[in-house]
This record gives structure tokens, C-alpha cells and sequence, in this order.
């Protein structure tokens, strides 16, 4: 199949950048707000097309799609080491891109609206822009050292639209706070990636994943501390991505992240840089799955049950609607992550991968959408805090129903597409561990009760006397609302078990409805949609009306609800490690050392010399007497030298 | 040659006479009394060349002309020396050699 | 006999030589240097080289001497006490000259004059004809140089010390 066109998928953003970052001042806010969104319109298409190619008119073959890969040599160091980059197209990365351009699009047309006004608004599309490059190229990389650039790439467009209202320091602190995390993550990946690229002596996916190949098949050869050195690396590489996904304890800067604008939020962490992560360890499934009988996916899947239910915990407490959302996307990357934990790889085995996949879709369009409506009502209301919010349904009709579709979508309610994706997870992982399955199941009732706690808080509950009356926000900015309300009602039933597995090959899955309703396992769907039922009765008994119950409830709960809200502390541990072990105890030391010692040295030695040349320079004294006496001496100690020390 | 003397004897003269007057070039002060250290050393070069000429080559004559030689020179040379000091005790009132160290460093 | 006389001129010679470097007054260390060159020429009377010894007596004894005595007479300083230098620097550089002076006699020592016993004199006629002669081993080419070297160095020394006094008379000429 022909990808050469695909090129221009990433490049279209990419010019979008530099165009209305070089002629910043020059192109008026409305035009750059076209160039943007038209950018991404040509994007979208561009992926919607190669999308149709891919999985409708040149199919399968043998039954696998297959993956095509058109690369170029871009540094080469050794005949070992060699940095390509290319296109990768394959399952995953053609509905990464169907996913990246429908959910920036939207945030784009989204901005236009909540931006306007705003001093640097060219300076926003032009970082969109950047930031739509990056993670374009992310999902089309070849090798793991490409994925890695463009990693780095996209963390630096998070740092800079999250620290986008810069004159704020509490932004700042954010975005930096989000890039010396992730950075530090990204260490482990990067020692990962190396230690893959020396054993096996390849970066390219395509040959890591084969599950023929050397890489998969010589896994045991190196061994360190018990664990193959394969493992170590892969278990390093999820460290990266375990930071970029915000999984326990990397977490710390996802919650801070809301410092940026509200589009921001809704495109980058919710629906596209945060899910990198998952789709690191998915790009790499093959290698994860074999290598040690699956030893790396084991801690795959632990660390994201324990990040989901620590974060839904967190989120109960919260009382900054964006907050809460952050959390929420927290907790439903942990899901996506102990989905791919639990998951095999051939066939009906390869469920768990399907699922995360379909999470991660389903997810984006919810996410984002709840996120644009969060953004909506911070508009309308100027305020982040479900307390100063209230009986807003009677304002913002459009914003309070797609709120609601995308509320009833989380907590997994049919027929909105988090049911089906959601409840693939729950039997995947009820066929491979019971636990995760257990914790999964508490996560959904969580989820389903702090969402609407959520939207009871904004759109019912007590009516608030406004200052300012809000109004509905603009065509806009609901036009995305409902673009994605849209999305969320109809992805659920897309066949997407048959596109994108594990293996290339389709199954069929649980909750497919186009396939046959027999196929549904009820059983396991009851269970989930009564999990969730519980959870909405339970914040609608709470929250609908003002009442005191919650509060009674947290009461009830005393230090345990205290520390759930104050996010378990993680913060101030963090902040005590660094400052009082590493600063005081380890860099200090070190900075003393630094200074007195090797500066001490080089300066003494700087010293030494201007004392030795001024005695040295005492030698031009200027007086015959002192240079006829090294004269005398000279001659003696030559005569001496010559008639009895130099015995030829 | 001197009936009883050897050649020994008369070097090891003229070498304490020469090393007395390079001790005395290094640690007089006054210009003219550096002048009177060179006429010494030349004195003992001058002996040197007659005694070897005298002892080792008898009939050769060429340590003598030398010698003549290095007397006029060192005649020509003390007077150009005493033109020189009398010309700078005009200039800096002094013949001391600590005042005439401004080529120091 | 030729030895008693020789040991003294030679003690004669260095006690002067060092009374001659450490004497505290101008004139006495000239005159001091007086008697060094005076047993020098008497040395020479003692080896038969008459004519050097009379030419040391004339031109050392009398021209130079006499020259260095009317410098010191023009620098007015006649009698003043000489600054010595400091005791430090006296020991270190008698010290240096007492290794050279070891380090000359070993390699004297160690060496095997051929002594020629002769009792050949040279006369005045034969040092006359040998610096005058033209053919090969003579010194006339040496000895002109050496006139116009006394020239040159008469006509040097006038320049330097007769300073400005006849120079302000008249400024277009030298």
C-alpha cells in the first residue's frame, strides 16, 4: 500500500508552527485561528483517508493486516548504530491518528472560541500546532529512537502550553514541575532503549516485535540480578511511559497540570500526550508478552490497577472540576494499562490489548469532551470550584446535556461507547486475575460516583445566586461539545475488535453489537452496568439537592478523607526528599566539593603559577652583577658537566 | 721556564688570581672597583697564555703576541670603560651599581 | 734561588689581588692593584720574557693605573668609605668562586703537561720580526688591527665623556 502521502500528516501541523510563530505579530488573531484549525482540518482528512485505505480497501492479507514502513537513514554512527526515521503504518497507529486528529481538531475550532481576547492567541495555535507535529510523529515512529525524539518533543509543547499564562507562577511551577518529571522518567526509558539497542542490536520495531526474531527468541542470553537484561529494559521503558501516563508515583504532575488553559487540558492530558504511555507499551506488546513469560507485563498491569484506584480515591475529595477530571484520566490510565497487563497475544487471548485499544479511543472522545465542558462552564462562570457552582443546567443547555453524555459514558452505562470498552477490559481481566478484576470492578463504582458528584455539583445542587449572569458559551465552543457528544454516543458500536488486535488478526469481541447479541456476555455486563448504577444513585443522593450528607459522610471518614484530599501527601513527600535528603545531604556535599576542591584546584594552580613567575621574575634584576654571576656559575657547572659527567 | 718551578705551580697561581677577581666583580658596589676586578682577570688570562707558551711550546712565539694583543685591548677597553662612567656620573650623579638598575623587570 | 723568589712574588700577588677586592677605601685598593700588576711583570722578568714584562709595566702599570686615578679623582669619592656587600651574599659567592677554583685545579691536575725543559731567551729582535713578517705564522694582519682599534677606541672615548659643554656652544654643529 502506498504511505507516502502519510508524510504529510505531521507536517501539515509542523508548518502551521513555524508559520505563525515566525510571523507571530503579524497575522491578526482571526487569521491565525483559520490556519490552525485549517491545518488540522487537512490533518484529519489526511488520516481519515489513510484509515479508510488501510482497513477497507487493502484489507487483510492472510487474514493479519499488515504493516508497512517507509523509512530513511537520518544519522548513522557505527554500522551497529543507526538513527532512522520513517512512517510506521499498522492498527494501532492508524487509530492513534484517527483519534489525534478528530480530538485536536476539535480542541482547535474549541480554541477559537475560549481564546478570543487573549493577548498571545496566535502564540497558542502556533504551540497547538507543535504540539500536533509531536505527537503525529509519535504515533507514526519507526524505532524506538524516533518514538524517543518525538517523546521529548511533545513533552516540551506540554511544558509550553501548560505554563502558557506565564506572568502566573503557580503555571510555571507546572509546567516545569511536568517536565523535570517526565525528564526523569524519561531517563529510565532512555537507558531502556540503549540497553535494547546493544542486546539485541536493533531499534526498529518492526524487528524487536517479531515474534520469530532474535530480539524475541535470544531474550535469556544476558542475564543481570536474576532478571533477563531484555526484561530490565523493557521494565525501564515502562518507566517511561509510566511517566508520561501519570502511573503511581509518577503521578505528581498531571494534578498541576491544570494549570494551563482548558483546551490544553482537554487535548493533551486527556486524550493524546498522556495516552503515549499505553501506546509505548503497546507498540512493544510482542516483546512484552514473550520476553520472560511475560515478566514486564506482570508489573504493567499491577502498577496500573494500584494508579487506577489510587487516583479514583483522590478524586472523590477533589473540589476543582478540573481536578477531579485529571484524576479521572489518572484512573482510566491505569485501566488502559492493567487491560494491556492482563492481556495474551494470539487470537481471543489478545483480548486485553483489543480492549485497552478501544478504551484508549473511547476514552479521547469522552475525556476531551468533558474537559471542553468543564472549560465551558469555567468560562461562563470564572471560577475553577465546584463551589462556586450550581443549578447551571438552567444556563447552558447544550453544555449540561453533553456533559451529561460523556458523565454516563465514564461511569459505563449503555449505550455510550464506555460501556463497551470498558466492560472488554472487566472480562479480560476476570479471565487472567481475579484481583485486577476485583479492583476494577471498585474502580467503576468509584468512577461513577465522583463523575456525578461532579455533574450534580456543576449543573443541579444548590441554585447559586450569580454575580454576573452565565450564559451559554459560543457556537464555538459547543460545536466541538457536540461534534464529540456525537462521537461518544456512536463509537461504541464500531466493529473494533475485527481492526486492531494484539496479532493483526480480528476477534471477536464481547460486547461487539454488530456481530451478534448472543456474543454479549450478560453476565459480566450486569454486574459492571450495577456497579455503576450504584455509584450514580449514591452522588444522587448526595449531590442533586443541598444537603449536609456528604459532609456527614466525610466526617465519618475523619483523617482517611483528609488525607485522600490533600492527594495522600505524595507532594510534600516528593518535595521533602528532594529538598531535605537529595539537596542537603547529597547535592550540597557534592557543590562544596565542587567549589572548594576542583575550583580550589584550578585556581591554586592559577596562583602557583603567578607566584612562581614572580620569582622567576626576580631573575631580571637588572643588575650586571647577578647575570655575570650565573655567567661564572653557568661556565663552571658546563665544565663540570662535560670533562667528568658526560662520558661518551 | 723557571729552573724548579712546574707548570702546575704557575696555573694554579693564576687561576686563585682569576677567581679572586670574579669574587670581586660580584661583590664590589662601585663601578671603578668592577673595572679593577677585570684587569685582574685579564692579568691572569695574559699569564696563562705566556707560561704555556713558555713551558710547552719554547720556540713558538705566538703566546707572547697574543699577550700584547690582549693588553692593548684591555687598555683600549679601560679607557672607553672610564669615559662611560664619568659620562653617567654626569647623568645620574652616582657610581654606585645599585642606581644603575633600570633595565629590572 | 728562582723558587724562593718566585713563592714570594706569588704570595705578593694574592695577598694584594685580595686586599685589592676587599679594601674599604678607593685609593688603596688602587694602589693595592698596583702591586699585583708590578709582581706580575716581575714573573715575567723571571721566565726572560723581558720586553712583555716591560710593556706590562709601561702601558699596565703606568697608563692604566694612572687612568683609573684620575677617574676616581673625577668622581670626588676618594675618600669615602666603600660600601661592601652584605655578609650573606659575600660567603655565597666566595663559596661559588672556591667550586670553580676546585673545579679549574682537578682539571689541571689531572693532566699531563709535556713539559720542554729549555733555556731558550727570546729577544726583543725576534718578537719584533715575528709581529712584523709577512709570510705564513706572522702577525701583521693582528697588529694592524689592533692600531685602528686604538683609533677607534680614542676617538670613542673622547665622544662619550665629553659630554654637553661643547655641544651648547654652537647647535647647528656637532
Amino acid at each position: 500500500m502506498d504511505i507516502s502521502y502519510t508524510i504529510l500528516i505531521p507536517v501539515i501541523p509542523f508548518v502551521v508552527f513555524l508559520l505563525l510563530g515566525i510571523f507571530n505579530k503579524k497575522i491578526k488573531p482571526a487569521v491565525s485561528g483559520y490556519i490552525g484549525v485549517g491545518g488540522l482540518v487537512a490533518s484529519g482528512i489526511l488520516s481519515v483517508y489513510t484509515a479508510y485505505q488501510y482497513f477497507f480497501v487493502y484489507g487483510k492479507v492472510d487474514g493479519v493486516y499488515q504493516t508497512f514502513v517507509q523509512k530513511t537513514v537520518w544519522m548513522n554512527f557505527t554500522d551497529t548504530l543507526a538513527i532512522d526515521m520513517g512512517i510506521l503504518i499498522d492498527p494501532i497507529s492508524v487509530m492513534m491518528l484517527i483519534v489525534v486528529s478528530i480530538v485536536s481538531l476539535m480542541v482547535h475550532i474549541y480554541s477559537r472560541g475560549y481564546m478570543k481576547g487573549d493577548e498571545g492567541y496566535t502564540k497558542f495555535f502556533a504551540f497547538l500546532g507543535l504540539f500536533s507535529f509531536s505527537i503525529f510523529g509519535l504515533v507514526l515512529a519507526t524505532n524506538l529512537f524516533q518514538i524517543y525524539i518525538f517523546w521529548e518533543l511533545v513533552g516540551v509543547s506540554s511544558y509550553l502550553l501548560i505554563g502558557y499564562y506565564y506572568t502566573k507562577t503557580s503555571a510555571v511551577a507546572a509546567a516545569k514541575k511536568a517536565f523535570i518529571v517526565t525528564r526523569f522518567a524519561d531517563l529510565g526509558f532512555l537507558i531502556g532503549i540503549l540497553i535494547i539497542g546493544y542486546y539485541t542490536g536493533t531499534f526498529d520495531f518492526v524487528t524487536l516485535n517479531n515474534p520469530e526474531g532474535s530480539a524475541i527468541m535470544n531474550w535469556a542470553s544476558s542475564s543481570f540480578m536474576g532478571l533477563s537484561v531484555i526484561t530490565w529494559a523493557l521494565i525501564l521503558i515502562f518507566m517511561g511511559g509510566a511517566g508520561k501516563s501519570a502511573m503511581f508515583p509518577l503521578h505528581i504532575w498531571l494534578p498541576d497540570a491544570m494549570e494551563g488553559p482548558t483546551p490544553v487540558s482537554a487535548l493533551i492530558h486527556a486524550a493524546t500526550m498522556v495516552v503515549a504511555g499505553v501506546y509505548l507499551v503497546a507498540r512493544l506488546f510482542p516483546m512484552y508478552y514473550f520476553v520472560e513469560d511475560g515478566f514486564a507485563l506482570n508489573i504493567v498491569a499491577y502498577v496500573g490497577a494500584f494508579s487506577s484506584l489510587f487516583a479514583a480515591v483522590i478524586a472523590i475529595t477533589q473540589t476543582d472540576i478540573k481536578r477531579v477530571l485529571a484524576f479521572s484520566t489518572m484512573s482510566q490510565l491505569g485501566y488502559m494499562m492493567l487491560s494491556l497487563g492482563v492481556s495474551g497475544y494470539d487470537g481471543h487471548e489478545g483480548l486485553g490489548y483489543m480492549a485497552s485499544m478501544f478504551h484508549l479511543f473511547t476514552h479521547a472522545m469522552f475525556k476531551a469532551l468533558l474537559f471542553l465542558g468543564a472549560g465551558s462552564v469555567i468560562h461562563a462562570v470564572h471560577s475553577n470550584y465546584l463551589k462556586d457552582m450550581g443549578g447551571l443546567r438552567k444556563y447552558m443547555p447544550i453544555t449540561n446535556i453533553t456533559f451529561l453524555i460523556a458523565a454516563l459514558a465514564i461511569a459505563g452505562v449503555p449505550p455510550f461507547a464506555g460501556f463497551f470498552s470498558k466492560d472488554e477490559i472487566l472480562v479480560a481481566a476476570f479471565e487472567h486475575n481475579k484481583l485486577i478484576y476485583g479492583v476494577g470492578i471498585l474502580v467503576a463504582g468509584l468512577t461513577a460516583f465522583y463523575m456525578f458528584r461532579l455533574y450534580f455539583g456543576i449543573f443541579w445542587g444548590k441554585d447559586t445566586k450569580y454575580n454576573h449572569t452565565p450564559h451559554e458559551s459560543p457556537l464555538s465552543m459547543t460545536f466541538p461539545l457536540m461534534i464529540l457528544a456525537f462521537f461518544t454516543i456512536t463509537a461504541g458500536f464500531i466493529p473494533f475488535s475485527e481492526l486492531v488486535t494484539a496479532d493483526g488478526a480480528g476477534i471477536h469481541g464481547h460486547m461487539s453489537f454488530l456481530t451478534s447479541l448472543e456474543a454479549i456476555h450478560w453476565d459480566m455486563a450486569a454486574i459492571a452496568i450495577t456497579v455503576g448504577a450504584i455509584g450514580i444513585i449514591l452522588a444522587y443522593i448526595f449531590y442533586k439537592k443541598e444537603n449536609d450528607l456528604a459532609d456527614r459522610f466525610s466526617k465519618a471518614f475523619g483523617v482517611f478523607y483528609i488525607w485522600a484530599s490533600n492527594k495522600f501527601y505524595f507532594d510534600e513527600i516528593y518535595m521533602f526528599v528532594t529538598k531535605k535528603i537529595l539537596f542537603n545531604r547529597v547535592s550540597a556535599p557534592i557543590a562544596k566539593f565542587d567549589k572548594k576542591i576542583v575550583d580550589g584546584t584550578m585556581e591554586g594552580i592559577g596562583n602557583k603559577t603567578v607566584v612562581i613567575s614572580e620569582k622567576i621574575k626576580g631573575m631580571q634584576s637588572g643588575k650586571v652583577q647577578d647575570y655575570a654571576f650565573g655567567f661564572i656559575a653557568g661556565v663552571v657547572i658546563i665544565a663540570l658537566v662535560f670533562i667528568y659527567l658526560w662520558t661518551n | 721556564m723557571i729552573a724548579g718551578i712546574s707548570i702546575y705551580e704557575i696555573l694554579t697561581l693564576t687561576s686563585i688570581l682569576f677567581f679572586i677577581g670574579v669574587y670581586g666583580f660580584i661583590t664590589r658596589k662601585n663601578l671603578i672597583s668592577i673595572l679593577m676586578s677585570v684587569e685582574l682577570i685579564l692579568n691572569a688570562s695574559v699569564v696563562n697564555f705566556v707560561i704555556i707558551n713558555k713551558y710547552l711550546f719554547p720556540d713558538a712565539l705566538q703566546g707572547v703576541f697574543v699577550s700584547i694583543f690582549i693588553i692593548a685591548v684591555a687598555a683600549a677597553e679601560t679607557a672607553l670603560a672610564v669615559a662611560i662612567i664619568i659620562n653617567l656620573y654626569r647623568q645620574i650623579a652616582s657610581v654606585e651599581v645599585k642606581d644603575t638598575e633600570t633595565m629590572k623587570y | 734561588m728562582e723558587k724562593i723568589i718566585f713563592y714570594i712574588l706569588a704570595l705578593i700577588i694574592v695577598v694584594f689581588a685580595i686586599a685589592s677586592v676587599t679594601s674599604k677605601k678607593m685609593l688603596r685598593s688602587v694602589i693595592y692593584l698596583l702591586f699585583v700588576l708590578c709582581g706580575i711583570a716581575g714573573i715575567y722578568f723571571l721566565i726572560d720574557y723581558n720586553f712583555l714584562a716591560a710593556i706590562q709595566l709601561t702601558v699596565y702599570a703606568g697608563g692604566i693605573i694612572v687612568l683609573i686615578i684620575f677617574s676616581v679623582v673625577l668622581i670626588h669619592h676618594i675618600e669615602m668609605e666603600l660600601e661592601v656587600a652584605k655578609r650573606s651574599k659575600q660567603i655565597l659567592v666566595a663559596l661559588a668562586c672556591l667550586i670553580g677554583l676546585g673545579v679549574f685545579l682537578t682539571t689541571i691536575y689531572s693532566y699531563e703537561f709535556n713539559e720542554v725543559a729549555t733555556a731558550i731567551s727570546t729577544t726583543t729582535e725576534d718578537i719584533g720580526l715575528g709581529l712584523l713578517s709577512y709570510e705564513a705564522g706572522g702577525f701583521i694582519l693582528p697588529f694592524e688591527v689592533i692600531s685602528i682599534l686604538l683609533l677607534a677606541s680614542m676617538i670613542g672615548a673622547i665622544i662619550i665623556a665629553k659630554g654637553k659643554k661643547l655641544t651648547d656652544k654652537n647647535d647647528t654643529t656637532v
